[in-house]
This record gives structure tokens, C-alpha cells and sequence, in this order.
């Protein structure tokens, strides 16, 4: 067995291993209002790092993250329910740990996380071949489009019968409209959760660590002087992008599949798009583990401070524009948390990553 | 053909209405290079803004004879009250980060523009709820041409916005401020060296935009009088659609904000009228995209090369 | 045009980037006017002019940052003009900029390491997955940085933050990062500036160094006669974007059309 095959494997385990332990042992420990947030948290980590390899890594400008969420969750959601009744001939939920419904499951999100990367593609390819902001005008566009073609849908088809006669096309775009898709069978569990977790945060850091991510970084720094040292700035900006787009794909399918949550347009628009945002920012534009740590207190904090939730966006919004006049680079800057260099060291040694 | 000319009338009443919102866009970007995510919010604030002044001066739901002068009062105040916010909002929030790299000035109006739309939520500001506007031109027609109603409002509507337009085009072509402001949008660092203070510029570039855009909000209000809440996403898509109106027309380029602005109006109406309604918002985009891919600078706009 | 060698026995040594005719005007005002250039293997040629001259865009057409509106750029006969920087940079000419434009964020080391991107062999994929040829291409970019920094002088520093270096470092490190590319043709744009005299000695040792050591050809901008004209074996004197003059040294110090246009500095 190669040395390559023998790494990525023990990975693999490790990410498996600590994903069991979650949900095995963590979550029957504190129980179920607990264990949701650990799922809500796990589901918000993989949004705020895989904005941040946009974001942050690239320096472009993406507003719409929601957006991918949502194609995400939809396209998972139409496999899951009417996948599952073509199959099986019901839209319920298959009991166990790796029944053939949990494999419907995340076969579901990995489609729907790669439909988010297609339509990432299409809408990456105009705006980032422009040097300059348009990228941000049309991920808000794309963002409020997906939203407001999803509201134009039909509602979700219940009956057995109409089931059976419906057609390809009836059934894509019967997904609820305005009122949400219900009806999705609850796969998602923290072991699933983070387990497409450790698939983010690794292909962050691998990617962050190597000499695309210097490229990327470069790109962020001075697009035209990397341009000029033979960096194809159009190419690396549209992977990073649709890299971005295919974790909020797989975020949106496991967002749909959540106990507690229905998919539905609203909560996927602008407003999640500027959450995403604000943790990317908070916890330092390019850090991973800022976008962690930032994804974990910017959970945690609206459920603890209950009673500032009407004034919450209000409190966000301030932070936001006072962080950028006071300390633009966030909690960690482009620093991991492992770094030393971000350690207030000795003073007088001025050294940096 | 009453169909055709009736669309038309309207796509170029919504036109000028987003041409007049494209103008803030269009100067901030032209000058400062950065788009300013608040000013669809600045616009959502002069809709809300009449609506607390008619009020104020005791004006009724619709039905009551409002008298002319309360919708100018009404139009004059809200100017002032969003050219103070855009004066305000810049020297705060954007002045500091002048010279910061572009991607913070940006996160910082996506946060001015989160600030003003929840602020506007609060129960003692606008509120969580819908309203509607009383009216401000009386429901009158005052003519029928081929078979279209030239109302009353849409007459005032588009009236006003061309005067706006060609008081910023006189302002702009042919006076001393007007061409302190394209000195700066051209080279800042060199207009500074002629004597021109930039900071002035700018804030003046701000007020004006931002009257223009309350303009455009109270003008919108009167059209169509059925006001969401200030959180609403309606706001920002009719923001979206004039900034892409801006860079239809070419961003940086006032006349073309204004061509622009005519132009995603007429698209518009016509797709929501001979396609599907639902979709309007989609036409608009598309034409971005298309935009994008043939012609990014824009119909007007010529190619300005960044100094390497 | 300008050659090496005059055709005068029947044998024209080729040139490794022959640049013809190239012209570009922004709006009403023209910018580079016929402007044809032969560089040859090994050459080491200077272009001077007073300020706006069009000295830096010619620098802009060759590196693909602008698209001319007339003539042709070729190295080795490959038609460079019309592709995109990258490319062309690919293709095998790296430029440092008349302000310096480092990644400021990042360290010098991987200031350096960026440009030998150019060069990878691995896929993103192969990143992604850690292989083996990922594994060599790392250490070798690595490798490379560090020979390279050492060679100029910065490897001590190699951890440093780009923007935190003293301004006679950072103008070094940014021909290191453009070494590091491993071109055929170097161009660069005012390397002396705001170089004192010790300095400005140091990079004319340098200059030669480069040329000799990496088999390059170089073209330079400079505003320092005394740097052009210790060095270069040919130069040519833009003004207005035309080339007024031409020749060795010694020839355009004493060429009155140059003297009348360009009062240089003479140090």
C-alpha cells in the first residue's frame, strides 16, 4: 500500500473514529437540544471554512453562500423523498445505522453538494474573470434568484397516487414553494455531520498548505502581480469558488435532513449569507481554525443570549463595522491557531509565519 | 398594441426610478471604486422616511385629497433626511477605511446595510409590519393615448425623475463642482494636488446619491403604495436591479445609469408581461450575466485601464 | 530595429525576443509608436527615456498586462502577443514592477515559492491527496526558494513577513521571486530606485551576476545613467513613446537628439 494511500487512510479513520465518538458518546451524553447544536455548529463549521477558502483564500468577495445551501439542500431533498419512493416506494425514513436510506442519504449530499459546484461554475465563470467586485453583485443576485425561483415552486406532492402519474419535470419542481419542502426524512446525525467536517477542514488545510493555497493567497495579496509570476488568477479564483460552493451544497443537504428544520427559501437567504459572512470575518479572512472557532461561538451565542435575539443582527452589524475600522483581520488573521508566531511572544522578535 | 405601449410606459416610469437609485451607485463606484451595499437601503429609508412625514402632516390613507405641496414636503424631507444618513454613513463607516484594501470597505457597507435594515425593524423606528403609503398625488388620469392611461402619479413619477436627472447632468457637465467631482473620479491623488478636497467630494458625492435615491424611494412609494417592512428582501432586489442597471450602462458613467436604469425598467416589465410575472427579478440577472460576458464595462462606459 | 550583431558578414545571431512594431494608444494619445526591439540570448540591453515615456507599458504590452493595438512580441519565434500574463510568463518572462508589488502578506519564502508555481508538475487533486508527486514538487520548490534567497542574501530572513523587510531587501526579493520562475528573458523595471550608491553598486554586480549565472537575457529600465551605461550592452532612448536613438553606450551619451530630450542624470 502506498504512502499516499497509507495517509489518506488514516485520516479517514481518524475522521470516522471522532465522528463515532460525537455521536455515539457525546451526544447521548448531553442530550437532544444539546445534540442539535452540536449538529448546527458542525453544519455552520463547514459553511464558514469553505468561505473562507473563497474569501479568505482568494480575497473574493462572495455574498451568496446561502444560495449554494440551498441548491444543496433541494436537489439532496428531491433525491432523499422522491428518490426513496421510486426506490422503495415510500417517502419514509429507512431505520439504521447504514441502511440503504442513510446510503440514498449521502449519496443525496454529495449530488447535491456537486449540482452546487456546476451552478457555482456557471456563475463564477463571468464575474471572476473580471478583476474587481462583480463577483459580490452576482452571488447577492444569484442568492436572491434561487430564492425567489424557489418560492415559485409547487407544493410537495404527499399522495401515493399522484405520485405514480406525476412526471420528471412535475416532480423537480414540486418542492414546496413559499412554505418550505416538508417532508424530508431526518437523516442527518452528528456522525454524518462530522463526518463531512473532517472532509472539509482537511481539504481546507491541504489546500491552504500547498502551493495552490500560496497561489491563492497571492492572488488575495495582488491579483496582478500574480498574474504577472504565471498564475492563472481566473482559473485558481473559479476552483476555489466552486470548491467553496460544493461544501455549502453538502451544508444545505445536511441542513435539509435535520430534525427541527424544514427547508425553506427564506431561511436561505440573505440573512444566512451575511451569518456565514460575519463568522468568516469574525474569526480572520483565511484562517481555518478562526472560521471554526468563529462558526462554534457565533452558534453557541444567539442560543445563550436569548434574550438579545431581536437586537442580534442589530449587535452583529455594529461588531462587523467596528471590527473593520478597529482590527480588519479578525480574531486570527490568515494565522491557524497552532501557529506560534500568533502566540504574543517575547516582544522585540519580530517573527511571522 | 395597448399591451405594448402600456409596458413600455410603465418599464420607463420603473426605468428612471432605477436610474435615479444606479446614480448613487454609479458616482460612489465612479469615484471610490466600491460598491456601496447600504444605498438600497438608503433608498428603503426615503420610502420610509415619506411615509413618517406624511404622517406627520396628518395625511390619510388613500381616498383624502392630499394636497401638492404635502408631497413635495413630503419628497423635500426625506431628501434631507437621507442626504444627512449618506453624509453621516460615509464620514463613520467609510472614511476610516479609505485606504484599506477593498474587500473591508466592502464587508463594512454589507454591515451598514444589515444596521440600517434591522434598526428600521425596531418597534419605535418603522416597525415589523407592512404599511401602506397614503397617497401622494391624487388617483387621477389625466389623459387616455392609444388606449394607455397616462395617470397622474406616473406622470409626477417620471416628471420628477428627469428633472432630478438633468439637474445632476447640468451639475455634473457644467458646473465648477461638477467638474471638481470627475477630477476626482479620474485621478484623486492629482485633483488633491490641484487644490480639490477630496474628503468634500466625496462627502458631496455621498448626500447627492443618497438624495437621489430617497428621490427614488419616495417616487417608488408613490407608485406603488403597499410598503414592506424595512428588512424585507424587496429592497434589496430593487437595489440589486439598479446596480445592474449601473453596470449595464457603464459603472462610473452617469449617462449611463440612466440609460441603464431605462433599460432593466423596459426589460423588466416586458418579461413580466409577455413571460412569466414571477420571474422578473430572473430577467434582470440574466441580463447581467450576459453583460458580464460580452461587455463588462458597460454600454457607455470606456475601458479605463488599471496603472501597473 | 536594434541586434546584437549587424548582419554584416550574412549571419544575424536570432533573437530571443523580437519585439516588432508595437504601438498602443489610450484614447486620443499615443502611448508606444513603433517600437522594435531584438533581444538576443545572453543580452543585456537598457531602455531609457525621461518620465512617461512609455518606458513601463512597452514592459506592460511584453508581459501581456495590455493588449497592443499594433505589432508583435515573439520569443523564439512563439507569438506571444494576444495571451493572457500568465502565460506568458509560463512562456518564460518574469518582470519585477517600477513599484514594488510583493505579496506583502506572505513570507519571503513563499513570496518566492509562488513564482516556482509556474512549475508544478501535481495537479490540485494530487494536493488534495497528498501524493508523492505533490511531496516533490514541494520539497524541490522548496529547495529552490531557499538556494535562490541564499544566493541574494535573504534566506536568514526567509520566515519574515514580506511587508516587515527594509526597501533595498524588498526590491532585491522581488528579482529573487522573479528568478525563481526560472525565465529565459528578466525585465526589469527600475531595480536601482531609491537606491543609494553603495547599493546601486552592489546591483550592478548583481545585474551581471543574474545574466551570467541563469543564462538570461535581461532588459532594463532605468533612470540612473551611470547604472545603464556601466552595463548595458545596448540601449535604446524612448521619448513620447518613439525610439529616438539606439546603439551601444557610448554612442547615445554623445547622440544630441537624447542630450536635448533627456537631461539625464548623470551621476
Amino acid at each position: 500500500m502506498s504512502q499516499t494511500v497509507k495517509k489518506n487512510l488514516r485520516v479517514l479513520l481518524l475522521s470516522v473514529g471522532l465522528a463515532a465518538v460525537l455521536h455515539g458518546v457525546i451526544v447521548p451524553m448531553v442530550g437532544p437540544f444539546a445534540g442539535k447544536l452540536l449538529t448546527d455548529i458542525g453544519m455552520n463549521i463547514i459553511l464558514a471554512v469553505s468561505l473562507t477558502m473563497v474569501n479568505g483564500f482568494t480575497g473574493q468577495f462572495s455574498i451568496g453562500h446561502a444560495g449554494f445551501m440551498a441548491v444543496g439542500g433541494y436537489v439532496a431533498g428531491l433525491i432523499t423523498y422522491y428518490g426513496a419512493f421510486f426506490l422503495w416506494g415510500s417517502t419514509q425514513l429507512v431505520p439504521g445505522f447504514f441502511s440503504p436510506g442513510v446510503g440514498l442519504f449521502v449519496v443525496a449530499c454529495l449530488v447535491g453538494g456537486l449540482v452546487a459546484a456546476a451552478l457555482g461554475y456557471l456563475v463564477g465563470l463571468p464575474s471572476l474573470r473580471l478583476r474587481g467586485d462583480y463577483l459580490a453583485i452576482v452571488t447577492l443576485g444569484f442568492g436572491e434568484i434561487i430564492r425567489v425561483v424557489l418560492q415559485q415552486t409547487n407544493d410537495v406532492i404527499f399522495s401515493v397516487d399522484e405520485l405514480r402519474r406525476a412526471s420528471f419535470a412535475t416532480l423537480v419542481t414540486s418542492v414546496g414553494g413559499a412554505l418550505g419542502f416538508t417532508g424530508l426524512p431526518f437523516y442527518t446525525t452528528a456522525f454524518w455531520v462530522y463526518v463531512f467536517v473532517a472532509l472539509t477542514v482537511v481539504v481546507a488545510y491541504r489546500l491552504k498548505f500547498s502551493s495552490y493555497g500560496r497561489a491563492f493567497l497571492a492572488i488575495r495579496d495582488d491579483e496582478l502581480a500574480a498574474e504577472a509570476m504565471g498564475i492563472n488568477t481566473t482559473q485558481l479564483k473559479i476552483r476555489a469558488f466552486v470548491l467553496a460552493a460544493f461544501f455549502a451544497g453538502i451544508a444545505g443537504a445536511l441542513f435539509a435532513h435535520e430534525i427541527g428544520t424544514t427547508l425553506n427559501p427564506r431561511e436561505l437567504g440573505f440573512q444566512k449569507s451575511f451569518d456565514i459572512i460575519i463568522m468568516v470575518v469574525l474569526g480572520g479572512m483565511g484562517s481555518i481554525s478562526g472560521a471554526v472557532l468563529a462558526a462554534i461561538v457565533l452558534t453557541l451565542l444567539p442560543e445563550w443570549l436569548r434574550f438579545f435575539a431581536e437586537y442580534r443582527l442589530i449587535v452583529y452589524a455594529l461588531v462587523l463595522i467596528l471590527m473593520m475600522i478597529l482590527r480588519p483581520q479578525g480574531l486570527l488573521g490568515l494565522h491557524e491557531l497552532w501557529e506560534q508566531s500568533w502566540w504574543p511572544r517575547r516582544r522585540g522578535k519580530m517573527v511571522s509565519s | 398594441m395597448t399591451k405594448l405601449l402600456q409596458t413600455l410606459m410603465d418599464g420607463v416610469s420603473v426605468g428612471s426610478l432605477y436610474a435615479l437609485i444606479a446614480l448613487g451607485y454609479t458616482m460612489v463606484y465612479g469615484i471610490l471604486q466600491f460598491i456601496n451595499f447600504a444605498h438600497s437601503d438608503i433608498f428603503m429609508l426615503g420610502a420610509w422616511g415619506a411615509f413618517v412625514i406624511a404622517q406627520c402632516l396628518g395625511l390619510t390613507l388613500p381616498g383624502a385629497h392630499a394636497p401638492l405641496w404635502a408631497a413635495f414636503a413630503a419628497l423635500g424631507g426625506a431628501m434631507a433626511l437621507c442626504g444627512t444618513m449618506g453624509f453621516v454613513i460615509e464620514r463613520a463607516a467609510y472614511r476610516p477605511l479609505r485606504h484599506a484594501p477593498r474587500l473591508n470597505v466592502l464587508i463594512t457597507a454589507i454591515g451598514v446595510s444589515l444596521l440600517l435594515e434591522n434598526i428600521g425593524q425596531l418597534s419605535f423606528v418603522f416597525g415589523t409590519q407592512p404599511q401602506r403609503m397614503p397617497a401622494l398625488f391624487p388617483d387621477t388620469t389625466l389623459c387616455t393615448v392609444l388606449g394607455v392611461q397616462l395617470r397622474l402619479v406616473d406622470c409626477m413619477v417620471m416628471g420628477i425623475a428627469v428633472t432630478l436627472m438633468l439637474g445632476l447632468q447640468w451639475l455634473i457637465f457644467h458646473t465648477r463642482v461638477g467638474r471638481a467631482m470627475r477630477a476626482v473620479s479620474f485621478c484623486p491623488h492629482i485633483a488633491a494636488l490641484m487644490g480639490i478636497s477630496v474628503d468634500r467630494i466625496v462627502s458631496l458625492t455621498f448626500v447627492i446619491g443618497s438624495m437621489l435615491a430617497a428621490a427614488a424611494g419616495v417616487l417608488y412609494a408613490a407608485k406603488y403604495p403597499g410598503l414592506n417592512q424595512s428588512a424585507h428582501p424587496t429592497w434589496i432586489l430593487l437595489g440589486l436591479k439598479a446596480f445592474v442597471a449601473a453596470v449595464v450602462g457603464g459603472i462610473g458613467n452617469v449617462r449611463g445609469a440612466m440609460l441603464g436604469g431605462l433599460l432593466i425598467g423596459v426589460v423588466e416589465l416586458f418579461g413580466a408581461a409577455y413571460l412569466s410575472p414571477h420571474l422578473r427579478d430572473l430577467y434582470v440577472f440574466s441580463l447581467l450575466i450576459v453583460m458580464l460576458l460580452w461587455r463588462p464595462q458597460g454600454l457607455l462606459a470606456q475601458h479605463r485601464l488599471e496603472k501597473v | 530595429m536594434v541586434a546584437a550583431a549587424p548582419g554584416k558578414n550574412g549571419v544575424v545571431m536570432s533573437a530571443l525576443l523580437s519585439i516588432e512594431h508595437l504601438s498602443i494608444a489610450f484614447g486620443g494619445l499615443t502611448a508606444v509608436d513603433d517600437f522594435s526591439l531584438a533581444l538576443p540570448t545572453g543580452g543585456l540591453f537598457g531602455l531609457i527615456g525621461p518620465n512617461g515615456a512609455g518606458k513601463t507599458t512597452i514592459f506592460n504590452l511584453l508581459t501581456g498586462m495590455y493588449q497592443p493595438d499594433h505589432g508583435t512580441v515573439r520569443l523564439n519565434d512563439r507569438l506571444l502577443t494576444g495571451l493572457r500574463p500568465s502565460r506568458i510568463a509560463a512562456a518564460g518572462v518574469a518582470r519585477t514592477f517600477q513599484n514594488i508589488r510583493l505579496f506583502p502578506q506572505l513570507s519571503v519564502q513563499d513570496n518566492v515559492r509562488v513564482a516556482a508555481h509556474v512549475h508544478t508538475t501535481h495537479g490540485m487533486a494530487s494536493a488534495l491527496l497528498r501524493t508523492a508527486n505533490y511531496a516533490r514538487d514541494e520539497a524541490a520548490q522548496q529547495a529552490l526558494a531557499l538556494r535562490l534567497l541564499a544566493l541574494f542574501g535573504l534566506d536568514d530572513r526567509a520566515l519574515t513577513r514580506a511587508r516587515h523587510l527594509p526597501y533595498g531587501d524588498q526590491r532585491r526579493l522581488e528579482i529573487v521571486r522573479a528568478l525563481a520562475m526560472e525565465p529565459t528573458v528578466l525585465l526589469l523595471d527600475e531595480p536601482a530606485a531609491g537606491m543609494n550608491l553603495q547599493e546601486k553598486k552592489c546591483l550592478r554586480e548583481l545585474i551581471r551576476r543574474i545574466r551570467d549565472e541563469f543564462a538570461l537575457s535581461i532588459l532594463l529600465i532605468e533612470h540612473d545613467m551611470g547604472l545603464v551605461m556601466d552595463i548595458c550592452e545596448q540601449v535604446v532612448v524612448l521619448d513620447y513613446g518613439k525610439i529616438i536613438a539606439a546603439g551601444p553606450p557610448a554612442q547615445i551619451q554623445n547622440d544630441p537628439r537624447v542630450i536635448e530630450a533627456y537631461l539625464g542624470e548623470v551621476q
